[in-house]
């Protein structure tokens, strides 16, 4: 009886979950089911359940495949050099925002920093293509306006990549800075005047006290990137790579989409699929683990 | 050097090296807004760079006779706005009984939901389940399968949370039903987060582009990423072509593609001042509890 006065009081909660509950089992763990695909010789005519279950054959054609490996490794290459570069990015921007007197100035640069976080990558492979472009490109006309050879960024594949890590910082950098900036008003405000009565200058302020104080944010952050190691974005390579520089370009998920949607792979492309998202949780939950039992915090 | 003085030069740094980051920030835009307004001639030539040369609305003309491109402008506008109703209305369903810390069998449902966050079926599996729905190149097809986002509701959750839970119980007494509760009490209290996550879904939607390559192929039904897409791929590939020694390739003029950049991204710009208050204090909120 209890339970029925419950639902009783309750059962408006209820009736307001029922949507949301029945989309997700729907439109997410309805594709979790969709992975057998990886053992089954699928064909569309014979559906999901009628297809040949095919063991791990699949998995020894994928691991046999040169071009696999090739992806794997861009993947890992872009996403690690990425965390080199555009890690440290936000960070010292951040920094540089807080220690900002003039408060207009602040929010001014702070509006414009984050716009191009709020840019499609579409939008931003057409603007790279103007700005480093062999042709007409800004950034050639200046070179070859200097005298000097116009430089290949989009067409030479370890020109493409710094073109890659610096459209990368561009985008990102500014809209990093929110969560520093969170945890650098959190820091008390006495050390700092402590430290200036104790005549400690700027320099010794930052790295005494701003940057110890959020350490836990920056070791959270650079776990949870580490974390990401194996999963990618598709726009991104997709976008700004090109046929030139498929040897760099050529990552997990672009990879995916062109064995499977476009050569029709199906098999194929959701064992590399799967592989991905194996990896990647292990790579996240581990990652967590590592969160937890170093800095106390964790994203789980 | 005196301890003012080096505060000093600090200072005069900083303000420099923020300006440098503003206008690195600006300049690409800046550049293709140039291209849009110059000339074929001094386009090709390699004088455009900050200013326009020869200046013309030519491209823009175009762009607004062109009835595909209006179009796809208008499918866009259509699809973010229902993707973002859609999406914020489910959000919020979930959101709304999930922030009740004592309602039964709530810890389950958070981690049916959280499991979503860190495994999913992958592209091949979701393609197939659209593609089963019959709802490739549909609208459908672009607003059904991203509607809820794990974090999101959890930031919602979380901003749900810190509403004193003694405005809901003198509510209760008054014999306020639950969904009288949300519509008349928690959701004008939720303006904030509500206009953050909303900015954040139509963002998401606005700028979408891998679902619409992969399940749109009839060209009036492009959203304008694939209209553009195109368009800009289309010079990529000339771009490669003449690098091999070959003919270039008749394509659009620099100044359209410019122009058609330039007309996709000022819904963006013109929507964020306005939410940008808002979105910032959503982050940190989100920032400190993720």
């Amino acid at each position: 009886m209890i339970a029925t006065a419950y639902l009783r009081r309750y059962w408006q909660l209820y009736a307001l979950l029922l949507l949301p509950l029945a989309y997700i089992i729907v439109f997410k763990y309805g594709p979790m089911y969709g992975i057998q695909i990886a053992f089954k010789d699928f064909n569309f005519f014979q559906g999901i359940g009628g297809s040949k279950w095919i063991g791990f054959d699949a998995f020894k054609e994928v691991f046999h495949m040169h071009d696999f490996f090739k992806t794997l490794r861009n993947t890992l290459m872009l996403n690690l050099l990425d965390l080199v570069v555009s890690f440290p990015a936000p960070l010292i921007l951040a920094i540089m925002l807080f220690e900002l007197r003039t408060v207009w100035f602040k929010k001014f640069s702070q509006t414009i920093l984050y716009i191009p976080h709020f840019i499609s990558w579409i939008i931003i492979g057409g603007i790279v293509y103007q700005v480093f472009g062999t042709q007409s490109g800004m950034i050639n006309n200046i070179i070859t306006s200097l005298g000097f050879d116009a430089i290949p960024f989009l067409t030479d594949k370890y020109d493409w990549l710094v073109t890659y890590l610096l459209v990368g910082v561009w985008q990102s950098a500014g809209w990093g800075t929110i969560i520093y900036l969170a945890a650098l008003t959190g820091i008390n405000k006495e050390l700092f005047e402590a430290a200036e009565v104790d005549g400690a200058g700027r320099m010794k302020r930052i790295w005494h006290i701003t940057i110890p104080g959020i350490k836990p944010t920056i070791v959270t952050l650079l776990i949870i990137n580490l974390g990401n190691m194996i999963s990618i974005g598709f726009d991104r390579p997709y976008v700004i790579g090109n046929a030139a520089v498929r040897d760099f370009s050529e990552v997990l998920s672009t990879f995916v989409y062109r064995i499977g949607l476009e050569s029709g792979q199906y098999t194929l492309a959701t064992v590399v699929g799967f592989f991905q998202a194996i990896v990647g949780l292990v790579f996240v939950l581990g990652a967590n683990y590592a969160s937890k039992k170093l800095t106390d915090e964790s994203i789980l | 050097m005196g301890e003012r003085a080096a505060n000093r030069l600090f200072d005069t740094f900083n303000f420099i090296f923020l300006t440098v980051c503003v206008l690195v920030c600006l300049a690409p835009f800046v550049h293709i807004i140039a291209i849009s307004l110059s000339s074929s001639r001094s386009i090709v030539s390699g004088e455009v760079s900050l200013f326009p040369i020869e200046i013309n609305f030519e491209a823009y003309a175009r762009v607004f006779s062109d009835t595909s491109m209006i179009r796809s402008l208008g499918f866009t506008v259509l699809l973010t706005a229902l993707f973002t109703v859609l999406c914020m209305s489910m959000t919020i369903a979930a959101g709304y009984p999930l922030s009740k810390t004592n309602l039964k069998g709530r810890k389950s449902i958070m981690v049916i939901i959280m499991i979503t966050m860190f495994f999913s079926g992958g592209v091949i599996p979701e393609y197939i389940l659209v593609r089963n729905l019959h709802l490739l190149d549909t609208i459908w097809a672009l607003v059904l399968p991203g509607m809820i986002n794990p974090f999101y509701l959890i930031i919602l959750i979380s901003f749900l949370n810190g509403i004193p839970t003694s405005l809901e119980e003198s509510a209760e007494i008054d014999g306020s039903s639950h969904f009288n509760t949300l519509f008349k009490i928690i959701l004008p209290l939720s303006l904030p987060v509500i206009a953050t996550l909303s900015l954040f879904y139509a963002v998401g939607r606005w700028n979408g582009f891998t679902d619409t390559l992969m399940y749109i192929t009839s060209p009036n039904m492009y959203p304008l990423q694939l209209k553009l897409y195109q368009l800009i791929q289309n010079n990529m590939i000339s771009d490669l072509m003449q690098m091999e020694g070959t003919q270039r390739v008749m394509t659009q003029p620099e100044s359209l593609k410019s122009a058609s950049v330039i007309f996709a991204t000022v819904p963006i710009l013109i929507v964020y001042p306005w939410l940008q208050r808002y979105f910032v204090s959503g982050v940190m909120l989100g920032a400190v509890k993720g």
